[in-house]
């Protein structure tokens, strides 16, 4: 009995991580690669999410019988508007407040808070959620004990493919070579040819597009309304920093670390508690290893 | 800029006390009057905010917890004041048989305000001297603080039998049997705040003239350089940030006798953020301007979520990336270029104008 408890449990940290990864999986590429901190990134969250909303509904309207895969369409939308918004904005926005991290923070602040209200004034204040699809819903029944929900192992595993697509990208193709030359001696980098502002550009797009993900794989688990992007901005930056900037490994080693223990905590204690320990916890963490878990040894 | 800043500042100040102690209390009823007094309450944390962000380089996104450390400290007298001899109701609500040992010192006025001037000042200091001393600082500081100010709301909001949850701590009306709820009541409490306000931008423009506020500008600047040269950065760094901590928990303390309430939604992740801007209208680097910042910012906050609530997001948006991206030095900075303007025959300095 107490087995199955702490099986359901695990998975239960499992798929906490795997919106954790995704959300803090984008950060860690703009604030880790890129320096830049990017407080509205849950409202680019918050816009997947709603796109998936968009995507459903237009499915409901015109293709009923396509209904069962909307998902899919759902994702490829969410993750093409974020990414091109995401475009726009660090060409429009963003690339002038390179070298000012401060400053970027508080204007992106602004920015989410514009998004907000946006969200507000367009979708309204209620909550808006999306029909899950028959063969999602429903739970395979390991044991007579254990039930892992579809939707949840849906999940998981559209989280790995992301998270190998997104390795590969960087590690194993010329443009992450690009970013990561781009990354550790800008200067260096534009000497041989590199084009920085491009790089700069196309990789903001890509964690935003990460986020944007992250917001259609929220739609399966909750419904979305406007400050959904705040609930996971914070725990997300705190992953990334946990992780160590500059490591995607740490940040899906810290994540996983996060994920685990929350909801470990959250079974032995209440809610509040749990969160509160979890925070102190990486303050303390931070404390001893300031520059994060996994730290890479590159000179800036 | 010395020699300017030598006969602005003082006007400034002139200026400031005239509009506080004069022109507001006259032409505002009752209620206005309190408002404004519920915006200074503000004031003091911008004023600590323009000598930690603008000054240090310092940027912490928490200081609504040293506000609302003050503010529940003071809101806990009142209410034990005003339950007594029961216990508070929201005690009572929550099943809470016996006053919880922390809460007892505040039975008495005197242990209050010795804990409201000592307890988040002392945190301040140690928390940040540790943090400070590992060279943690820019943006990791400004998340540190802002997971801890989300720390505090959820321990706030969570600990319901002990706090009041998400409701706060309200219904009280009296300080040692004196009504503070009245309008004559409300006035002195305004007077007694401006008071304390012009005390508190006196003392931080002094900070800032002496050699102190030098060094400050030049750990903004050049950390490094200043620990070559034999300063403890992290100490000189974490005593202005307990300064801060130390003005804002006074600040919340006044705003809990004046709004007659005190909630989790003041300490939080989007008040503590809301606070950096007040300073930042102002101008980061001018201690009235701070003070002109939150009367401004508070204002505009009533009026347009009053009168049109949707606009009043997309205007604080706007007003954060405006103030980042062509007004850095704020209200203040704008007030220097118009004082060039009017009095062209002054050769200004290289720096009178723009960011120094």
């Amino acid at each position: 009995m107490s087995f199955d408890i702490a099986v359901m449990q695990f998975f239960n940290g499992i798929s906490l991580f795997t919106i954790l990864l995704l959300m803090a999986g984008g950060l860690a590429i703009v604030f880790g690669l890129m320096g830049v901190i990017n407080m509205a990134h849950g409202e680019l969250m918050a816009l997947g999410a709603y796109m998936t909303y968009l995507t459903a509904r237009a499915f409901e309207l015109w293709a009923p019988s396509w209904m069962g895969v909307y998902i899919f369409f759902g994702i490829a939308v969410a993750f093409a508007t974020t990414f091109v918004l995401g475009y726009l904005l660090e060409r429009g926005f963003i690339r002038f407040f390179y070298k000012r991290p401060l400053d970027t923070l508080l204007a992106t602040w602004g920015l989410s808070l514009i998004l907000q209200q946006a969200y507000r004034s367009i979708f309204g204040p209620q909550e808006v959620s999306v029909p899950l699809a028959s063969w999602l819903s429903g739970a395979w029944n390991v044991t007579d004990g254990i039930q892992l929900p579809l939707n949840r192992l849906f999940i998981v595993g559209l989280t790995f493919i992301v998270a190998v697509g997104v390795w590969m990208v960087l590690y194993r193709s010329a443009w992450g070579i690009r970013v990561r030359a781009v990354m550790q001696n800008r200067a260096m980098s534009g000497a041989v040819g590199i084009d920085t502002n491009r790089v700069d550009a196309l990789t903001f797009a890509l964690g935003s597009g990460l986020a944007g993900i992250a917001g259609s794989v929220f739609t399966m688990i909750g419904s979305t309304n406007p400050g959904t992007g705040q609930l996971y901005i914070i725990d997300s930056f705190i992953v990334v920093v946990f992780g160590g900037v500059a490591s995607l490994l740490g940040t899906a080693f810290s994540s996983f670390a996060i994920a685990q223990s929350q909801t470990t905590l959250e079974y032995l204690m209440s809610g509040s508690m749990a969160k509160v320990t979890i925070l102190v916890m990486v303050i303390v963490a931070l404390y001893f290893r300031p520059s994060g878990l996994f730290t890479s040894r590159v000179r800036t | 800029m010395d020699a300017k800043r030598d006969f602005s500042e003082p006007l400034a100040y002139a200026a400031l006390a005239v509009l506080l102690l004069l022109v507001l209390p006259q032409t505002l009823d009752d209620f206005r009057l309190n408002l404004m007094g519920k915006y200074l309450a503000f004031a003091f944390v911008a004023v600590g905010i323009v000598l930690t962000w603008g000054y240090g380089g310092i940027l912490s996104l928490g200081q609504g917890i040293f506000f609302g450390a003050g503010g529940y400290m003071m809101a806990m007298f009142l209410k034990l004041e005003a339950s007594a001899p029961e216990l508070p109701d929201f005690m009572v609500w929550s099943s809470v048989e016996t006053l919880p040992t922390w809460w007892v010192p505040f039975r008495s006025l005197g242990a209050t305000v010795a804990l409201i001037l000592m307890v988040p000042t002392l945190f301040a200091w140690g928390f940040s001297y540790l943090v400070f001393r590992k060279r943690v600082g820019g943006v990791y500081f400004a998340i540190v603080t802002l997971a801890l100010a989300l720390t505090m709301t959820v321990l706030i909001i969570g600990q319901q039998g002990d706090t009041g949850g998400a409701n706060g701590i309200t219904d009280f009306r009296t300080m040692l049997g004196w009504d503070i709820l009245s309008d004559e009541a409300k006035r002195t409490i305004y007077f007694a705040q401006v008071g304390l306000l012009l005390a508190a931008m006196l003392t931080a423009s002094w900070i800032v003239r002496s050699r102190l506020g030098k060094l400050l500008i030049a750990i903004r600047d050049r950390e490094d350089r200043v620990r070559f040269s034999g300063y403890d950065t992290a100490m000189i760094k974490a005593a202005v940030f307990a300064f801060a901590a130390l003005l804002s928990a006074v600040g919340g303390a006044m705003y809990t006798l004046q709004a007659g309430l005190i909630a989790p939604g003041v300490v939080g992740v989007v008040s503590s953020v809301e606070m950096v801007i007040y300073a930042a209208v102002g101008g980061r680097l001018s201690v009235v301007g701070a003070v002109v910042g939150a009367l401004l910012v508070g204002f505009l906050k009533s009026w347009l979520s009053e009168s049109f609530p949707e606009a009043w997001l997309f205007f604080l948006g706007t007003l954060f990336i405006l103030v980042v991206a062509v007004l850095p030095n704020g209200l203040a900075g704008i007030a220097g270029r118009f004082a060039h303007v009017w009095r062209p025959k002054e050769v200004p300095s290289a720096t009178a104008a723009g960011r120094p």
